[in-house]
């Protein structure tokens, strides 16, 4: 059975490509590609995934006009009847901004863009992006961004914690991030936001390979081994 | 009409930016600075009898974010 993927493309969205080459490089078969202007996603699609960049030049927010695009209505109606949904990067501030994942990513901590790669700390293996992952494992990914600083309020930091919602925790810290939190689930845990970058990281070439497992995991559950 | 949104941080919420302004007119030797908040400040030019909840949508929609912002909606003084 062949794996059915799309990658959303905004304007401004600059990861878009690497996101379809992970994907075809693991599951075997290239992602649809979509334009935030279209209104209708392909039918039957099995993996939605939202590729990093700065979508609209990050104006008036980091993610604020996509959340709005036209596109992006059919990609919460999907995420809400339980397709899988990944938002990388600006991916994340999308999902953030259109209320599929609790919390804002704010300017860093530090103020500057910090792109390198990053100790990453598994805390969920029960997610289908997870599942090829040990709890407790560190993994190295990279990061790119300006706008990471993942902040929510107590009883939305506790609610992610108690739920297991937390994937991925950055092993130090990193840009300001509440709870060093990189990744999170929404709570059916179809919809994964990071701000890391594991497209970025699936084969040595890239310096790296411990993204690759992200997707595996969601390719092997959802159409077999 | 011409109606100005203030956007501003909520209370709480950590202001990287008002921070390093902070410490830069500090550096410039302004003392007496106890804070600095930065927000953003939009003006809309609204068909007259806009209503005050379409505002309100507009601002809640999108023009800020309520996970992180408050607003706040100035509206024209009416002349007399």
């Amino acid at each position: 059975m062949s794996f059915r993927s799309a990658v959303i493309t905004f304007p401004g969205s600059n990861c878009d490509r690497d996101m379809a080459v992970a994907l075809e490089q693991v599951s075997g078969t290239a992602p649809i590609r979509v334009w935030h202007g279209d209104a209708d996603l392909p039918d039957g699609l099995d993996f939605i995934a939202l590729p990093g960049g700065f979508s609209y030049g990050d104006y008036l927010r980091s993610g604020a006009m996509a959340a709005k695009s036209p596109i992006m209505q059919s990609v919460i109606a999907a995420a809400g009847r339980g397709v899988p949904v990944l938002g990388v990067c600006n991916g994340f501030q999308v999902l953030t901004e259109s209320g599929l994942l609790p919390g804002a990513l704010m300017r860093n901590a530090g103020q500057t863009f910090i792109c390198r790669s990053v100790a990453l700390t598994v805390e969920n293996t029960q997610s289908l992006f997870t599942a090829g992952y040990s709890a407790g494992q560190k993994i190295s990914i990279p990061v790119a961004h300006h706008d990471g600083n993942f902040f929510a309020d107590d009883a939305t930091l506790d609610r992610l914690e108690g739920e297991g919602r937390v994937a991925f925790r950055y092993a130090e810290p990193c840009n300001g991030s509440l709870r060093n939190i990189a990744g999170i689930l929404n709570d059916a845990g179809n919809v994964l936001g990071m701000m890391p970058h594991p497209e970025r990281a699936i084969e040595t070439a890239q310096g790296g390979s411990d993204g690759r497992a992200l997707f595996a995991s969601a390719i092997k559950g959802l159409v077999g081994a | 009409m011409k109606v100005r949104i203030h956007v501003s941080l909520k209370p709480g919420v950590l202001d990287p930016q008002g921070r390093a302004v902070h410490h830069a007119l500090e550096s410039l030797g302004f003392s007496g600075v106890q804070d600095v908040r930065i927000g953003r400040l939009i003006e809309l030019d609204l068909a007259d009898g806009t209503s005050d909840e379409a505002i309100d949508e507009m601002c809640r929609k999108l023009l800020a974010n309520m996970v992180i912002e408050n607003y706040r909606i100035e509206k024209p003084e009416l002349a007399a």
